[in-house]
């Protein structure tokens, strides 16, 4: 029920919205819980295991009951607190958890047999047999339990990740906040002031209290001006700093359009890492409620929530309303209630002695023992000192006291410590490095003394000038502790997760003492509100019930975040394809216009075969492909292969220290393979080593190991050879590299190159500078296929010219581009390795390059190849492979085995690291590790995959299957 | 003989404007890393102060003449735009990148937002002046991120990278200009 002339909304605004498919109004800076209870709609939602019928609680991002669902269809986001969704036009709000309808919800057949589902259940009942936990029990229950669904697409939503740094962090805009931030702003500090509803002013919006003569409300919007005006402060509005990280980071996240109707240009939310070399955290605290029988029907409320929706909203959550608690803070409620009009039918105050200043009838010592109403609350029944009688009401206002919000104090495992002037936890002095704690949040309930405790903080903290303050409320806040009112029915205590008194006790019965334990027992205080609003109050009842006061048994803790944060928000941009950068060769725009499919090396992406028309499997091009290459001329981008320049006078030392084999000896316009080791004696990369200079050489690697390499190399130059004077540069980048491989090579170069080439001055593994058009070009003759073949380089801006020209010339001789199938087929009939071999657990002797470690210098993993175990004939030696019926298919993993062993574990041989269809042996082939596998070239074994189901038998022989001597190589 | 065509990385992706946000390409005629061998940094310096008209950047600046300007790039290197180079041959590592990078340049209101999205240092006017320079993350990918005024910064990354680098920062200013 709306009341004329309350609350800061914009009555000159009406905004429609559904929700459960009814149409509701309500206006602008409203709330979807507050639009619903001023249409007279308290029923909001169903509890989590027993169904139970709810409506909201409180007023903030602390709502255990009141959860619904936003949005339809793949942007539809469950678990949203409608006390802290803002209605929009058009805004679609569903309950959750509830079939039929959220009125007549059918699983709420588990609250009439609850006796025998409370806590622990589970664990006992579905014991036996094991099986039926994962396929029978746990479908049911998840089935039964549970909060909103996933829409179960991916979400199409836009949400950002971004950086913030600043000189003063302060978490919350409430008074303390306020004060603070003016205070660090006019010290000229830069201030970020996150405060995670729309409007700051925290509980200034929702009391009716003076500030400096003005309403409180009124003095935070002037204030939030002012700090709006001045260029050094950033105000974050509906942003929730969610936790506390290591030097000074905070994680924060910003619902940035949560409130008005999507686009696609503008992000859902942000998830921000704020660095600040100061925080305060001012972020208040959250009232609690006192557990008695049935005290979660639809219309009881917190009491701080009923001042909210009557002060901020303009809304009377009941028309005959009563008010409980065990504080003076509790009575205010009744102030406010009958100054607005609304019909305040009793204060119940559990202290004896207290009366009441306004008109209501004050029940001394009272306590509330039952209450009726199973969607709605239409009474309740008090006991107090001269009786007991039963209350008409639809609201219950409860007051418990305040639990401080001490969660970001919690972040870095320091627990806090128990106050018994508020019969609460207060923050840890010095539990965040540059945290400090200001107002409620750090225990002081009173206006006067938040705005000044916010002020006080940040001068200490900056050794700033305290501002003036402005004269407030001071009320002094008096509180009994008061947690349990006994009688039958559950009395709850964590609303989200459905737990009450007994349950606690129960654990505590059952031996589950400790705090961490009872809240794993109970699952109090998990879920999406973390405990906001119970934890407390459970360990008061575990601390009842195990005999010991609070503080000794103590406090689980809080661990980040601090409200649920969507996983689409901390992986903003890399959905998708914005999962990783993509690395584009010059070739790259040619390559897609053939069609070639792409395959992913690393970050590059390659191509996989070039189809032409009439082919329809990547096998009929991969075999043509090979045949070019084989009979006259291919072209295949190798710009991915990492290039790394080796400059200074100690370049040819520095390369014989990292490559097992010596490169100082290696001639100008030479170029040499090379093998690295790690320190462990095992392969690390290969490649080739290209002497342009007396100190200079060009070195290459694989693709998958560039960055690897480069890294190696810059750790040996800085850590372990800082003696050598040597100087490295990635050149990958800057050269555009073609291989142009087959018998016709020489021919298609010289029809591009300014000078021809021949074989006397370019001879296998010769390398030097050519020109091509002018342009200054490098020339390798180097192959990977086994055939007369070169790799050409060009400053990349010209890259994608040359590949044209390449392919225009080679398609002109019967020849063409051909991708990484045909490219590995290639090498493995020439028996080539590449990290499908080095893969990490075979060193130089396995693939039989042990002669290659140079005995005639040091190397990194000399020493360590020499280690008992990694030679000799118990190694898996490397090995050709290849199908006694040629058409029977090898396959890539699969397991070696003597011919007439069983193909069990205990019998394996081997394995297979790569298999291709030659077309060249017209049969399948492959490499491969077996026993003592050098010795053993001839025999017969079988290869089984037992993920596939296929064994073959093959016969093992040397690795290179095409021209062992290299005629066509030199040729 | 073949004649070949020159292509900058990021082609006709640039320039756009998002909002306030201009992202521009930078082409450049020559860059080389320049990295002086072991106790040459002052001969160097002093080198490309007479040929350049400036000196070997000290970390996290950058150093501009009229001809040329020289980028900090790691420890004891530089990159070197544009000018007449020395010869250091025996002084440093002299090594051609004129093709290695994409440079975008960033303009108008909102660039230090729009960057917020992808760098993850201090890029606030008041500790990130121009002139200053890091190598740090733009998004996904290791880079470099230079301020060349008040409200324009240049963005160097891997050239195969240059699609990303677009993607990365129209998303990141299209979604700011959607707020």
């Amino acid at each position: 029920m709306r009341l004329d002339g309350k609350g800061l909304i914009d009555r000159s605004t009406p905004v429609a919205f559904t929700f459960d498919g009814e149409s509701y109004q309500g206006f602008a800076g409203d709330t979807v819980a507050s639009a619903l209870l001023a249409n007279g709609v308290k029923l909001m939602g169903r509890s989590f295991k027993y169904h139970r019928p709810r409506g909201v609680m409180t007023a903030g991002s602390e709502e255990p009951n009141a959860l619904v669902t936003v949005g339809v269809g793949a942007q539809s986001e469950p678990n949203t607190r409608a006390t802290c969704q803002e209605i929009y036009p058009g805004l679609v709000v569903r309950s959750q958890n509830a079939w039929p309808s959220l009125q007549n919800d059918f699983m709420a057949v588990n609250d009439l047999i609850s006796p025998f589902l409370g806590a622990g259940f589970y664990y006992k009942t579905f014991m036996w047999p094991k099986s039926f936990w994962e396929r029978i029990y746990e479908p049911i229950i998840r089935r039964a339990a549970g909060l909103g669904a996933l829409p179960g697409e991916s979400n199409p939503d836009p949400y950002e990740k971004a950086f913030a740094f600043c000189d003063v962090l302060i978490i919350g805009g409430g008074p303390a906040g306020l004060m603070a931030a003016l205070t660090a702003a006019e010290a000229g500090a830069d201030v970020i002031l996150a405060d995670e509803n729309p409007r700051l002013g925290g509980r200034l919006l929702s009391e009716n209290e003076q500030i400096d003569g003005q309403s409180c409300a009124d003095w935070a919007g002037d204030t939030v001006a002012r700090l709006s005006a001045m260029p050094n402060v950033r105000i974050m509005p509906r942003t929730t700093v969610t936790g506390a990280y290591d030097q000074g980071t905070y994680g924060a996240l910003e619902r940035v359009s949560h409130h008005r109707p999507q686009t696609e240009q503008a992000p859902r939310e942000c998830f921000w890492r704020i660095v600040a070399k100061h925080a305060v955290l001012c972020a208040g605290a959250i009232e609690r409620p006192i557990a008695f029988p049935n005290n979660d029907r639809p219309g009881i409320m917190m009491a701080s929530a009923v001042r909210t929706y009557l002060n901020q909203y303009g809304v009377a959550p009941g028309r005959a309303v009563a008010v409980f608690g065990n504080n003076d803070d509790a009575h205010r409620t009744a102030h406010d209630l009958a100054n607005a009009g609304v019909n305040v039918v009793a204060v119940i105050d559990s202290r004896s002695g207290v009366t009441f200043s306004g008109a209501a009838r004050c029940y001394a010592e009272g306590r509330i023992i039952a209450t009726k109403g199973r969607r709605a609350l239409e009474s309740i029944t008090i006991d107090h000192v001269d009786g007991t009688r039963m209350l008409q009401v639809d609201c219950l206002a409860v007051s418990g006291g305040w639990n401080p919000s001490v969660h970001l104090t919690c972040h870095m495992n320091v627990r806090p410590e128990w106050s018994d002037n508020i019969a609460s936890f207060v923050p840890a002095a010095g539990s965040v490095p540059g945290l400090e704690t200001a107002g409620a949040c750090n225990g002081a309930f009173d206006t006067a003394a938040c705005l000044r405790e916010g002020a006080t903080t940040v001068a200490t903290m900056l050794g700033c000038d305290l501002p003036s303050l402005p004269s407030a409320d001071e009320t002094p806040y008096v509180i009994s502790p008061f947690w349990v009112v006994e009688g039958a029915g559950r009395k709850w205590l964590d609303f989200q997760n459905d737990v009450h008194v007994k349950d606690i006790r129960l654990a505590a019965q059952e031996n589950f003492r400790s705090v961490e334990h009872m809240k794993r027992y109970t699952t109090q205080g998990m879920a999406t509100d973390q405990g906001k609003v119970s934890n407390v109050a459970a360990l008061a009842v575990l601390a009842d019930a195990t005999g010991r006061g609070i503080p000794e048994t103590g406090t689980t803790t809080f661990r980040p975040p601090y409200v649920p944060v969507a996983i689409a928000a901390m992986g903003a941009g890399s959905q998708g394809s914005g999962f990783a950068p993509q690395r584009l060769t010059t070739s790259h725009g040619a390559t897609m216009a053939r069609n070639a499919p792409m395959i992913e090396a690393g970050l590059w992406y390659r191509p996989s075969f070039f189809p032409t028309l009439g082919e329809t499997t990547w096998q009929q091009t991969c075999n043509r492909e090979v045949r070019m290459v084989r009979s006259s001329v291919g072209i295949c981008d190798v710009t991915t292969l990492g290039k790394i320049d080796v400059q200074g006078p100690d370049a040819a030392a520095f390369l014989d220290f990292v490559y097992a084999n010596t490169m100082s000896t290696l001639k100008v316009g030479k170029i040499r393979y090379g093998l690295m080791l790690r320190e462990d004696g095992h392969v690390m990369d290969d490649g080739t080593a290209a002497r342009f200079g007396d100190k200079h050489y060009v070195i290459t690697t694989t693709t998958a190991a560039a960055g690897a390499v480069m890294q190696h190399l810059d750790f040996v130059r800085q850590g372990l050879r800082p003696d050598l004077d040597v100087q490295i540069a990635s050149v990958t980048e800057q050269w555009a590299q073609f291989a142009v491989a087959g018998p016709r090579s020489r021919a298609l170069l010289n029809s591009l190159l300014d000078q021809p080439i021949d074989d006397a001055a370019f001879p296998f593994m010769q390398c030097g500078a050519v020109t091509l058009g002018g342009v200054d070009a490098r020339l390798f003759r180097i192959s990977f296929s086994g055939e007369h073949a070169y790799e050409i380089a060009v400053p990349s801006r010209y890259g994608a010219s040359l590949f044209r020209w390449l392919l225009a010339q080679a398609e002109s001789m019967g020849g063409g581009a051909y991708g990484m199938e045909a490219l590995n087929v290639l090498r493995i009939e020439k028996g080539f390795v590449t990290h499908a071999e080095i893969h990490g657990r075979v060193t130089a002797f396995d693939i039989g390059m042990d002669r290659m470690i140079s005995r005639k210098k040091d190397c990194i993993g000399q020493a360590a190849a020499n280690r008992p175990g990694l030679q000799g004939e118990r190694r898996q030696q490397l090995v050709g492979l290849a199908s006694v019926m040629p058409t029977d298919p090898l396959t890539g993993g699969a397991h070696l085995f003597k011919a007439n062993d069983t193909p069990v574990r205990t019998n394996d041989q081997g394995y297979v690291t790569s298999v291709g269809w030659s077309p060249t042996c017209e049969g399948y082939i492959g490499l491969g590790f077996l026993q003592n596998g050098r010795a053993r070239h001839g025999e017969v074994i079988q290869m089984v995959d037992h993920l596939r189901g296929i064994t073959t038998a093959c016969r093992v022989c040397d690795p290179v299957f095409v021209d062992p001597d290299g005629g066509r190589l030199r040729g | 003989m073949a004649r070949l065509l020159s292509q900058t990385p990021c082609g006709d992706q640039l320039p756009r404007t998002i909002g306030q946000v201009a992202l521009t390409e930078v082409t450049i005629t020559r860059m080389v890393s320049v990295a002086p061998f072991q106790g040459q940094q002052k001969q160097v310096s002093d080198a490309m102060k007479s040929a350049l008209g400036l000196r070997f950047p000290g970390a996290n600046r950058v150093t501009a003449s009229e001809s040329a300007r020289a980028i900090w790039a790691g420890a004891g290197i530089a990159l070197v735009m544009d000018g007449k180079m020395p010869d250091l041959a025996g002084q440093a590592a002299v090594t051609d990148q004129s093709d290695a990078w994409t440079i975008v340049a960033i303009n108008g209101a909102g660039t230090e937002d729009v960057l917020a999205r992808l760098v993850p240092i201090d890029l606030r006017r008041s500790t990130f002046k121009t002139g200053h320079t890091a190598r740090t993350l733009i998004g996904h990918m290791t880079g470099s991120v230079s301020r060349t005024g008040a409200q324009g910064f240049e963005i160097m990354v891997m050239r195969s990278m240059a699609k990303t680098l677009v993607h990365d920062l129209t998303r990141a200013a299209t979604l700011l200009a959607g707020r």
